[in-house]
């Protein structure tokens, strides 16, 4: 599947643009440098936006496309923000047969948006993700740090609730 | 030069040393076939079409990247080999747009090409799910369409080859597609329409944005006056489509063929080339002894200029404010021709024939309607394959057709005019006006041979009027980056620099007649077609700009004299900075 592009406003900050000069500064000149410049660029902002990938192209003189080549190859490359709680809803073998695609079309339908996706107030993102190792509660579902497991559909809207509140 | 013996099919040949298995298996009479594999440009084994088995290695091996050596056998043409290259045409296939009937490139694919020779019959053997397609229509010179591309990326490397490299491969695996950063249309990136991309391409994926219907509806219009004038190469390349040899001049068979279209004038851009060099070495002298911005830069190759405006937009003071060889042709045909001939300008339609799909762009730019707001000096933009398809639309049979002439009208050109389609042409026909102005009689040197050739970088130093003038003439956007930074530094004192976009010059131009990679990489298609022009030029009897009669006609009743304040308005142009990114 392609990499869904971030259509969000860029939220950069000084700081963090300061790190990334330095970052490329670091490894400017150095052969192959597009690949750790990219892996310390999204340390750095959580994610590899147009506005990001633009500095670390004009930064180490390398064409643009080659970096979002780059950036569109390696699955742990993401062009989209996550937000401050990021749900992951596990799509491997046993929440699969388990009913995991309808818990994730339900999280979908309710915030609006695709894996891959942020909604617009940053508040949420969604990944869809392979197995986490609890199998035992399958279909399983994080945000951030907590787990929720054995799910049915119809408990995940009172799930996200608790964190819009 | 050391050579290696080697086998080829059981036969012993002696080879160079350095040679890949494909250029030994020339020796022995074989053209290995290719899809991937441009020399110089794309040398990655990526498409598997050119293996071969090799005694003692372990798999088939891709002819066009593995080294020959001492005693090696190769088997060019085992069942083996060709199982392995039917199989790898058929998965081509099975993602493949087979709209063959319609595809611009039915006849010239090369993909189709192997496909017949290897006898792929069995398309449909493993269809199945499809990549999405993608159409990319953005952009005034051309149409690209990823449902026929085989992602062999000769595209990208023609890109990366023109330091502009705004196409690339993106995503993975079934994915995997040619685009723009951030999937962005190919207008909105810092794309220079050179369409080097296109004469790259094996398929049908790239192509020009074909322009030939608005051509027949403004001949087929009563109400419009339709002229056309045509590139100094053309005449080099064009008969390339009806398969005569590289580097036969077809003048007189061409003009004779836009006759016959319908176009009421058919002119010589050459007389355009014979005029910018009037107003650039007038620009140039007056550059030198007034101390104006040095070195001056030409400005007749558009693709070269859109650079210039994305990657060294500090340097835009030093490019020649004149107009291009077409807009200044189209700019007089609207002003000078058109009130002498008491016709309205906005019923002249001009069309050029060029080699070159960014003039498409040039032509669409502001600042490039000397007649009047609206009124542009040059309405449609021909490529040399698109003549090519309105002359067999007609069923012009161009090989039976008889020698013929411009009009005269803006016709009689020289042969300074002539060479502006080889790199280092327009460095040459303004060394020849130039001399004359500053030497102030004809001097007697005509030919500039340092400024020929077809190296990418070529520099020479002229003692003229007693001032040694330092010339450098570029060719390819990789070699014009690396002048330009050495310009911008202050490395560099060139007094005058000749940049054309594509590697070679026009002759080379994106819109080209495309040869197929077997020819290309083994014919230097520059060279041989530049060769006609330089042959035009020796045999015209007037070979400075300054001795045409049309352009000293045109001086005398309408501009004066060169750099004019008439001339500024008619022809010359301005440029703007844009961004990188």
């Amino acid at each position: 599947m392609q990499k869904r592009i971030s259509n969000l406003p860029f939220q950069g900050t000084k700081e963090q643009e300061e790190k990334l000069h330095a970052v490329i500064a670091k490894h400017k000149g150095e052969q192959g440098a597009v690949m750790p410049v990219l892996h310390e660029a999204q340390e750095i902002y959580g994610y590899l936006p147009v506005e990001v990938q633009t500095m670390v192209a004009d930064g180490l003189g390398v064409p643009l496309e080659e970096v979002f080549g780059v950036s569109t190859f390696y699955s742990q490359f993401s062009l989209t923000p996550k937000g401050k709680y990021n749900i992951s809803v596990c799509l491997g073998t046993a929440c699969y047969v388990k009913g995991a695609a309808a818990v994730l079309d339900r999280v979908s339908q309710i915030l609006g948006i695709q894996p891959e996706e942020c909604t617009q107030d940053g508040l949420f993102s969604l990944t869809a993700c392979r197995c986490v190792g609890a199998c035992g509660l399958a279909p399983v579902m994080t945000v951030n740090d907590d787990v929720y497991g054995r799910l049915a559909p119809e408990e995940v809207d009172g799930i996200l609730a608790k964190y819009q509140a | 030069m050391d050579h290696v013996q080697v086998k080829i099919n059981g036969m012993p040949f002696s080879v160079p040393k350095d040679s890949t298995v494909l250029e030994a298996a020339r020796y022995a009479g074989i053209d290995i076939p290719t899809l991937c594999y441009l020399k110089g440009i794309n040398e990655i084994g990526a498409c598997r079409m050119c293996v071969v088995e090799v005694k003692g290695a372990r798999s088939l091996v891709a002819s066009c990247v593995y080294p020959v050596n001492e005693g090696m056998e190769v088997f060019t043409n085992t069942p083996k080999v060709q199982e392995s290259r039917r199989m790898t045409l058929e998965m081509l296939l099975s993602v493949h747009n087979r709209n063959c009937l319609s595809c611009k490139r039915s006849g010239s694919c090369e993909l189709q090409a192997l496909c017949q020779e290897l006898g792929v019959e069995n398309a449909a053997e493993f269809d199945g799910a499809l990549p999405e397609a993608q159409t990319d229509t953005s952009t005034l010179h051309l149409v690209r369409d990823n449902s026929k591309c085989i992602l062999c990326r000769r595209c990208v490397a023609a890109c990366q080859d023109q330091f502009v490299s705004v196409i690339g491969t993106n995503s993975r695996g079934f994915d995997t597609h040619i685009g723009c950063s951030f999937e962005r249309p190919l207008s909105d990136v810092t794309c220079v329409s050179c369409g080097q991309c296109i004469v790259a391409c094996p398929t049908g994926a790239l192509v020009e944005k074909d322009q030939c219907q608005e051509v027949l509806d403004a001949i087929n219009d009563p109400s419009k006056y339709v002229v056309v004038q045509t590139a100094p190469s053309i005449r080099a390349t064009l008969g390339e489509c009806f398969g005569m040899p590289v580097g036969a001049n077809v003048k007189g068979k061409m003009v004779a063929a836009l006759r016959r279209l319908g176009f009421d004038k058919v002119f010589d851009a050459d007389f355009g080339a014979d005029l910018t060099i009037l107003e650039e070495s007038h620009e140039f002298i007056d550059r030198v002894q007034n101390g104006g911005v040095l070195p001056l830069i030409t400005s007749c190759s558009p693709g070269w200029v859109k650079f210039c405006e994305h990657y060294y937009p500090d340097l835009l003071p030093n490019v020649s404010s004149c107009k291009s060889p077409q807009q200044m042709t189209g700019a007089v045909i609207k002003t000078w021709y058109a009130e002498k001939n008491g016709i309205d300008p906005k019923d002249i339609v001009v069309v050029s024939i060029m080699p070159c799909t960014a003039k498409k762009f040039e032509s669409q730019r502001d600042d490039q309607n000397a007649a009047g707001p609206g009124i542009e000096d040059v309405d449609i933009v021909l490529t040399t394959r698109e003549l090519a398809r309105l002359i067999n639309l007609a069923h012009i049979n161009f090989a039976r057709l008889p020698d013929e002439d411009f009009d005269p009208a803006l016709g009689i050109t020289t042969g300074a005019g002539a060479i502006f389609g080889a790199t280092g042409g327009v460095m040459e026909a303004a060394l020849r006006t130039a001399a004359d102005v500053l030497e102030g009689h004809p001097v007697d040197q005509i030919e500039y041979q340092e400024v020929r050739g077809t190296e990418g970088i070529k520099e020479a130093v002229y003692k003229i009027a007693g001032m040694d003038v330092k010339v450098a003439v570029v060719s390819g956007l990789k070699n014009a980056n690396e002048v330009l930074s050495k310009v911008r530094s202050g490395e560099a004192d060139y007094h005058f620099i000749e940049i054309m976009c594509c590697p070679g010059g026009c002759v080379n131009g994106g819109g080209q007649p495309i040869q197929p990679a077997a020819v290309r990489n083994f014919t230097d298609l520059k060279a041989i077609r530049a060769k006609a022009l330089y042959e035009e030029d020796r045999n015209l009897p007037l070979r400075k700009s300054h001795e045409s009669p049309v352009v000293k006609t045109v001086y005398e009743e309408y501009f004066g004299e060169p750099g004019s304040h008439k001339a500024h308005e008619v022809l010359h142009t301005t440029y703007v900075a844009r961004s990188r990114f």
